[in-house]
């Protein structure tokens, strides 16, 4: 490698903001996890600000919108920033906290402001109104009907998301649209460039997030076209244990996570309910192991022992959360337990993830989802254990993925079964097997 | 599939009977259906082969056409039944109704009655879909032309097709799936597709039980298919050589053909009476009245405009795909909320998912006020004694099933018991309105599941749609090439 990250991550930042004042229609960034998205789009903003350009900013949740005002009050007191809201919404304590921040139900009230932020959904409700630019976050987890509401209320725009994450989707089934360009449950970014193909579409090449033992994996299993590298190089992230191990299979997974950056933990192969009282036992303990153990982090930022709320559970099912939830208890307390689509975007120092496929006797296209083994494999600083039953590989290859391939539909890529695969041959090398 | 439809499923092996999984029935049953039994010409996905209809189960409707192949004779025969359908729409309709003058001061009727089309299972309907697509673009003058029954009939094909893509509607039954949408047999959804089979496991006749039904129903030479395919060996040894016979001109080589698919289809026409009688005798659910009348609406919408309006479009635009799919959306969750309120049954898988709970009420304050802010607010509390396995965090929004205006959230969840305090649909006053508040000792279910959550949305017009699709899409003109499409 000849440039270093940071002069590599810098090179595309400023080459969004030159495409910024060089009259395109749209822009895209798509981001790899952790690449400094949201930095990303503050700086936008903050570059549109400076510009004198009035701007709206489309998040699509209400926490979503709460990251970027604080960060935007944060880094740019001086940038008057409008928050609007739907009726019912209580301004959290970091909003209230940032002077520059006004919060109103309409947009009038804000017509001063040089940045108004909405969810989607509250943008959609205005049925007047324009701003000459507007930036969309995470925008290929919005559905196309979704900007095809919103989009009469801007000129021009930025898209900024990450195309690895999960997919929008709809409570209804329906081919109708299949294969047309405007298709309303495809994404947001997709259809844009779909009616729109010259638009530039940007990378950013550097995950901050991920540790060096982690983006090539992810990498080469998500992103096997456009790839991306670490920030920071083998060595620079440690974890360390305050207590030694007592040689239990869990300890021997948190060692393992600690020395190489992942963990699978291997149950015997069983077939079970969605809830597998065992798997989702060991995925509490491991949590609770885990912070038993006094971890300290250390990295490029300096060092810091990991308490619970820097560790988080992933897990495809609500009710597999709720399962986990109960079973960690007050030991676990803090602890964040959650669901993939809840966890796009976040970020913890170790994570520990019940694979989506563990126990089961088949592999739905819900399960074999790219997306959502990417959320739940990138969302760490440092390691990542994953608990699974013995006997994906074999279930895999009794499931070949076998969608239909329909005309006009672009291959999605990549394939979730692939990078099922990809995932399991590297985790197979860090496997700690469960007494039977 | 879920736990409880899984557990009555392997019930259903257990008992060799098909097991109920609702208890009252969930689709609206006119007293005057049109029973519809497409059958296709194997090989070609939209050659008509038969149809036979009716709204009378003695008196079955056969329609065929001797040579598929033979374009004039399938134009012939989608007349022929483009008018026994626009009879049957006519005369379902019943009156009109006023309903008063709508908030833009238009005047607003809804028809007493609908057209309710019955099909033995989804490929009937799929056929029926395709059907319309390929009549409904035919001219009636020119080249080719047909009779204007023929494009009528598409129309209506094409308008029951896309209705029937709403959630909870009606008016386009299968049968298969509306059997299944009250009965678990111990068969795979594959053979449960089949009709003969699945009424073998609901209601074998005397002295089998529900796999020996099930396995005469798949012998194609006791039970015909129920189609729209039908059965090769009968293809090949049957229909076959009578249409080599009409080709040939031989005389009454035509009734021969009609005579030979009128067996194929007379078992299938009984077996859908049999699936009406036995989803007649479920009591119906509350909700599928106003479900129904959502039809009423729909029918009578299109009824009142189908005289200046022109085929439905190959495609919807940007602006009518995210409509559409907004309207399907909001109408899944209603129904599926209604479901839930009106059938214990489905309400219990809510509650194994933790999503609802059920139990009696211990303690009643239905004259709570909270006076924290600057008015006093009505806010009763109830504590219900559950053993469901309740998965909502307290805050989270529930409603009373019974009275699903009745809105309220879970203060503390614990031990066996659940504090709820009612925020909603109780009325004006500073006291609830009767019958509003459960009393103590009464049994109750709260649940999550709600039917208000998607409001309406606004979208852009047609004229205003954006960049980022495409801009404004040209007006749709029906011209001449539209009829250029094949027909098979």
């Amino acid at each position: 490698m000849t440039v270093d990250p940071a002069t590599a991550a810098d090179a595309v930042v400023a080459a969004v903001l030159a495409d910024l004042d060089a009259g395109h229609r749209g822009i895209v960034v798509d981001s790899p996890p952790g690449a400094g998205k949201s930095t990303l789009v503050v700086r936008a903003t903050a570059h549109l600000a400076a510009a004198g350009e009035r701007t709206m900013i489309v998040a699509q949740t209400n926490e979503q919108v709460d990251d970027l005002i604080e960060r935007i009050a944060a880094r740019h007191p001086d940038v008057t920033v409008g928050r609007l809201s739907a009726a019912g919404y209580a301004p959290s304590e970091r909003v209230r906290a940032a002077p520059s921040v006004k919060v109103a139900g309409k947009a009038d009230d804000l017509a001063d402001r040089a940045v108004v932020i909405a969810t989607a959904a509250k943008w959609a409700t205005l049925s007047e109104g324009s701003w000459p630019w507007a930036i969309v976050d995470e925008a290929y987890q919005m559905r196309s009907d979704m900007l095809l509401r919103i989009a009469g209320r801007f000129e021009r725009a930025l898209f900024v998301g990450d195309p690895g994450q999960l997919d929008p989707f709809s409570t209804v089934e329906v081919e109708r649209w299949t294969g047309l360009a405007w298709d309303p449950m495809r994404s947001a970014v997709s259809v844009l460039l779909a009616h729109n193909p010259n638009l530039p579409v940007h990378r950013l090449p550097v995950s901050w997030r991920l540790p060096a033992s982690a983006a090539p994996v992810v990498a080469r299993a998500f992103y096997p076209f456009t790839g991306f590298r670490s920030g920071t190089g083998p060595g620079d992230r440690r974890l360390e244990y305050g207590a030694g191990g007592m040689g239990t299979t869990y300890d021997r997974a948190l060692d393992e996570a600690a020395s190489s950056g992942w963990a699978l933990y291997e149950l015997p192969a069983r077939h079970a309910l969605r809830t597998d009282a065992e798997a989702v036992r060991a995925t509490a303990a491991l949590a609770v192991r885990l912070l038993q153990r006094g971890p300290v982090a250390h990295s490029e930022l300096g060092s810091h022992p990991v308490r619970a709320d820097r560790v988080a559970i992933g897990a495809a099912h609500r009710d597999q959360v709720t399962a986990i939830r109960a079973a960690l208890g007050e030991h676990g307390e803090g602890i964040t337990v959650d669901t993939a689509n809840r966890l796009q975007g976040r970020e913890y120092d170790v994570t520990v993830v019940l694979h989506p496929l563990s126990g089961r006797r088949d592999a739905t296209a819900f399960h074999l989802e790219a997306g959502r083994l990417c959320v739940l494999a990138s969302r760490h600083r440092h390691a990542c254990l994953v608990v699974a039953r013995a006997g994906i590989p074999e279930l895999l290859d009794a499931h070949p993925s076998a969608e239909p391939v329909h005309l006009g539909v672009p291959v999605k890529f990549p394939d979730g079964w692939e990078a099922n695969q990809a995932v399991l041959a590297h985790l197979a090398e860090h496997r700690v097997r469960a007494e039977a | 599939m879920s736990a409880l439809t899984a557990l009555a499923r392997l019930e259903a092996v257990a008992a060799r009977r098909a097991r109920p999984l609702a208890t009252v029935r969930h689709c609206h049953l006119s007293a005057t259906p049109l029973v519809v039994i497409p059958l296709r010409l194997a090989g070609e996905a939209g050659a008509p082969l038969a149809v036979m209809l009716g709204g009378a189960r003695d008196e079955p409707v056969l329609l065929a056409v001797p040579q598929p192949r033979n374009r004039d004779l399938r134009f012939a025969f989608a007349a022929e039944l483009g008018k026994v359908l626009l009879e049957y729409v006519e005369a379902s309709r019943g009156v009109a109704e006023d309903l008063g003058p709508s908030k833009d001061g238009e005047d607003r009727v809804r028809y007493t009655g609908a057209p309710q089309l019955v099909l033995p299972n989804t490929g009937g309907v799929a056929f029926l879909r395709l059907l319309g697509r390929s009549t409904r673009f035919r001219r009636t003058e020119g080249e080719h032309a047909v009779e204007p029954a023929v494009p009528a009939l598409g129309r209506w094909l094409t308008w029951f097709a896309e209705r029937r893509d709403r959630p909870g509607s009606s008016l386009t039954l299968a049968l298969t799936e509306a059997l299944r949408l009250h009965w678990a047999t111990g068969q795979s959804s594959v053979e449960d597709a089949n009709l003969a089979a699945l009424l073998g496991w609901i209601d074998p006749p005397d002295g089998l039980d529900g796999p020996a039904a099930a396995t005469i129903a798949e012998d194609p030479a006791r039970t015909p298919p129920a189609g729209p395919a039908t059965d090769p060996k009968f293809d090949n040894d049957v229909l076959a050589p009578a249409i080599a016979a009409f080709d040939e001109g031989a005389d009454g080589a035509g009734e021969r053909v009609r005579e030979a698919l009128r067996t194929q289809l007379a078992p299938t026409w009984e077996l859908c009476w049999r699936a009406l009688d036995l989803l007649a005798a479920l009591p119906e659910g509350a909700s599928v009245a106003g479900r129904w009348e959502r039809d009423r609406d729909a029918f009578t919408h299109f009824h009142q405009t189908f005289a200046e309006g022109v085929p439905q479009a190959r495609r919807d635009s940007a602006v009518g795909a995210a409509r559409r799919l907004h309207r399907l959306e909001r109408a899944q969750e209603s129904y599926e909320a209604q479901r839930a309120f009106d059938d214990p049954l489905v309400m219990a898988e809510y509650r194994l998912e933790g999503l609802a709970f059920g139990g009696t009420v211990t303690e009643a304050d239905p004259e709570r006020l909270d006076e924290s802010g600057k008015r006093p607010k009505l806010r009763p509390r109830l504590r219900v004694a559950t053993e469901d396995p309740l998965r909502l965090e307290p805050g989270a929004t529930v409603c009373d099933a019974a009275r699903p205006k009745v809105k309220g959230k879970i203060v503390e969840y614990g031990a066996g018991e659940v504090l709820v305090e009612l925020t909603g649909g109780l009325g004006k006053k500073l006291t609830p309105e009767p019958g509003t508040v459960p009393e103590a000792g009464a049994r109750v279910v709260f649940t999550s599941v709600t039917e208000g959550s998607f409001g309406p949305a606004r979208f852009p017009e047609h004229e205003e749609t954006p960049w980022t699709h495409g801009g404004p899409p040209a007006e749709y003109v029906p011209d001449a090439r539209d009829a250029g499409e094949a027909w098979s």
